[in-house]
């Protein structure tokens, strides 16, 4: 029944590598890796209502805030188990996303862009001054993910077989456990009946209205989706730093969700997770270039510009996202003799060329 | 009263630079339907093109605005030419993200070669104020209100009155149809980015005049406009400037009154506040078309 083939050898190798991260590496790159894994949650939830809905939202940094707030008035203030707030983070968020999404979803296109934006500023501008439960403009703590006796609070550890875990591994494992039960959902949403309806409202909304689609109505559950795995990911995120300010809500942290699923390949699985890599890695990264130091430019702009040019050649050159390369990947090792070579076009076999010329088809209002 | 009068003054004053802003905007959608979300970094580029041509090099300030004019309209030209129209995946979502992108980019660029410390424009008005009654106002905001309504005034008149802006607006309302009749497609959508250039430079150097300073935060001015636009509706350039003024007035008013119970900054979030309750009545803006739909 099952067949050893390249791909199943490779994801082999992939989980195990996964696996043994936390153990092999030291405890800076796991740290980045944990964030890169919360990333990839909240990026799921980008992923269901823009790449699935085609509903670009800027609104995700607000809803990430609700979450990691959720968190830190649940399990701070009331010293619950993370067995209740990590779920009540996404809950609380993803109603607040319904409750909203009713007037989002009248706007179409660019002014639903634009309203987000709104959320988000109007947002941190509730986070300074509803200081009783963010801190206002100090912030607040948050709680360390704690359920019964596994305990991921500061200098806590945990001796598994031979292996003494620290809090940064113990994050990892926690973070992918979720994220893995997340992808799954995902991966079911995209096969169910709201989830085909999602994408075809992408496709287009008149057209999915015709077919007899409830758009409202699966517009509000993607925002709601969207909202969960945001609220969910912004609890990990505020538990993992300990400490949260309302600045850290800001617009740019929306866009960098929005860049990694696109620069990963929206409505795919694997694409979001592909994208929380690159972009919640690459500051990382380039922290560590020895050669910056010497010039004095901030890594942060490095960064910032190498994250530019890399989301303009993935939209010019790839416009499935990175996930395409992938895919040429993997059907090259498993079919190497059927698939005629092809000059790494980013995995769209049939790709029309870059005419000069509008589009014919369907106007883009907005 | 004179505390209202000044108030309203000064809004208009703000709002003017808004209107220019939200004008750069409204015009690169009517020409390209993409939302250039680097029209903030272009406005910060322009800020800091003439503080260093001015200050540092000496350049009359008069010729430092044309020179950042030319190098920015170029800019944007170009990067529509060379990037946003060789884009595959022809939908919103992406084109938005590109010109998110190239702002992103260039606020970068722009922080290594000039820094995060807050440097002067190198203007010829500096600290005088204009007074008339009871009302002041610096006398760089005087001029940016004559030049603002010269500059839109001038818009105007490209739009209705010119060849090109029949050409311009023939586009805007159907591509393909004004290909089809032989309008210069490409062409006007270049200029439109060339205008966008220009109303971004002289809208930064109205927003970093003396009372403020050109620092990288200016290009969150852009996000002020964005209320504008919506306000007018993204495709009509008379919304714009309408929708920017409204925008000025209303935030000075916020700042000028805000109760105490409603916190602090409550005017940065008054016009997107403002623009929330005119989205829920009309969903394409005061001025703005709603799109008839195809299937």
């Amino acid at each position: 029944m099952t067949q050893v083939t390249p791909v199943r050898c490779f994801s082999a190798l992939l989980l195990v590598a996964c696996l043994a991260t936390p153990i092999v590496m030291s405890p800076g790159f796991v740290s980045v890796c944990v964030f890169v894994l919360i990333a990839a949650i909240g990026a799921q939830g980008v992923n269901v209502v823009t790449g699935y809905a085609g509903q670009l939202s800027f609104g995700h940094a607000f809803f990430l805030a609700i979450g990691a707030y959720t968190a830190g008035v649940l399990g701070g203030d009331h010293g619950l188990s993370a067995l209740i707030w990590v779920p009540a983070a996404g809950i609380v968020a993803a109603v607040i996303g319904a409750l909203i999404a009713p007037t989002a979803v009248r706007l179409r296109g660019l002014y639903l862009s634009i309203v987000t934006i709104a959320l988000v500023l109007v947002g941190q501008y509730l986070f300074v001054n509803l200081d009783g439960l963010t801190g206002g403009a100090a912030g607040r703590s948050i709680p360390a993910f704690r359920i019964g006796t596994l305990d991921l609070s500061p200098g806590r550890e945990l001796q598994v077989g031979p292996w003494q875990l620290g809090r940064d591994q113990l994050y990892y494992y926690v973070t992918l456990v979720l994220l893995v039960l997340v992808c799954l959902y995902v991966r079911n949403l995209g096969r169910s009946r709201v989830g085909r309806a999602m994408l075809a409202i992408n496709e287009g909304e008149l057209g999915a209205a015709v077919l007899g689609v409830n758009t409202t109505r699966v517009k509000v559950v993607a925002f709601a989706l969207s909202a969960f795995f945001a609220g969910i990911a912004g609890a990990l995120y505020g538990s993992y730093l300990s400490y949260v300010q309302p600045d850290q809500w800001s617009l740019i942290l929306s866009v960098e969700y929005v860049a990694a699923v696109i620069i990963g390949g929206s409505a795919t699985v694997f694409g979001p997770v592909l994208g929380a890599i690159v972009v919640f890695a690459l500051p990382a990264v380039i922290e560590k270039l020895p050669f910056l130091h010497d010039t004095g430019v901030a890594p942060a702009n490095v960064a910032a510009i190498i994250y530019a040019v890399v989301i303009i050649a993935v939209l010019l050159k790839m416009p499935r996202g990175l996930i395409g390369l992938v895919d040429t990947f993997t059907r090259r090792i498993s079919t190497p003799n059927k698939l005629p070579p092809s000059a790494g076009d980013g995995g769209l076999p049939a790709e029309p060329p870059a005419v000069l010329a509008p589009r014919l088809g369907r106007s883009q209002h907005p | 009263m004179n505390t209202l009068l000044q108030a309203l003054v000064s809004g208009l004053s703000i709002g003017s630079t808004y209107a220019l802003v939200a004008l750069g905007f409204s015009v690169v959608y009517r020409g390209s339907r993409v939302i250039n979300f680097a029209q903030g970094a272009m406005v910060l580029a322009g800020a800091y093109l003439v503080s260093w041509l001015a200050l540092d090099h000496g350049v009359p300030f008069i010729a430092a605005i044309v020179l950042a004019i030319a190098v920015v309209a170029t800019g944007g030209m170009l990067f529509d030419a060379t990037i946003l129209r060789r884009l595959t995946a022809k939908d919103i979502n992406s084109s938005v993200i590109i010109t998110l992108a190239l702002s992103i980019g260039l606020a970068a660029v722009i922080e290594i070669c000039f820094g995060t410390t807050q440097r002067e424009l190198g203007d010829p008005w500096g600290a005088d104020t204009v007074s008339v009654g009871a009302v002041s106002l610096p006398a760089s905001r005087v001029w940016g209100i004559g030049i603002s309504i010269l500059v839109a005034a001038a818009f105007v008149l490209l739009d209705r009155g010119t060849r090109f802006g029949l050409a311009m607006r023939a586009s805007a309302s159907d591509e393909e149809a004004a290909l089809a009749v032989g309008v210069p497609v490409w062409r006007v959508r270049s200029l439109t980015w060339a205008i966008a250039g220009v109303l971004a430079v002289i809208g930064g150097v109205f927003l970093t005049a003396y009372p403020s300073s050109v620092t990288p935060t200016v290009s969150s001015a852009a996000l002020a406009a964005f209320p504008a636009l919506i306000l007018g509706g993204l495709d009509s350039p008379s919304g714009a400037l309408l929708g920017g003024v409204v925008i000025g007035i209303v935030q000075v008013l916020a700042g000028t009154y805000q109760p105490t119970w409603l916190g602090d900054n409550f005017d940065t979030v008054a016009p997107y506040a403002v623009m929330i309750v005119i989205l829920l009545v009309r969903p394409y803006g005061l001025l703005g078309t709603r799109p008839a739909e195809r299937i």
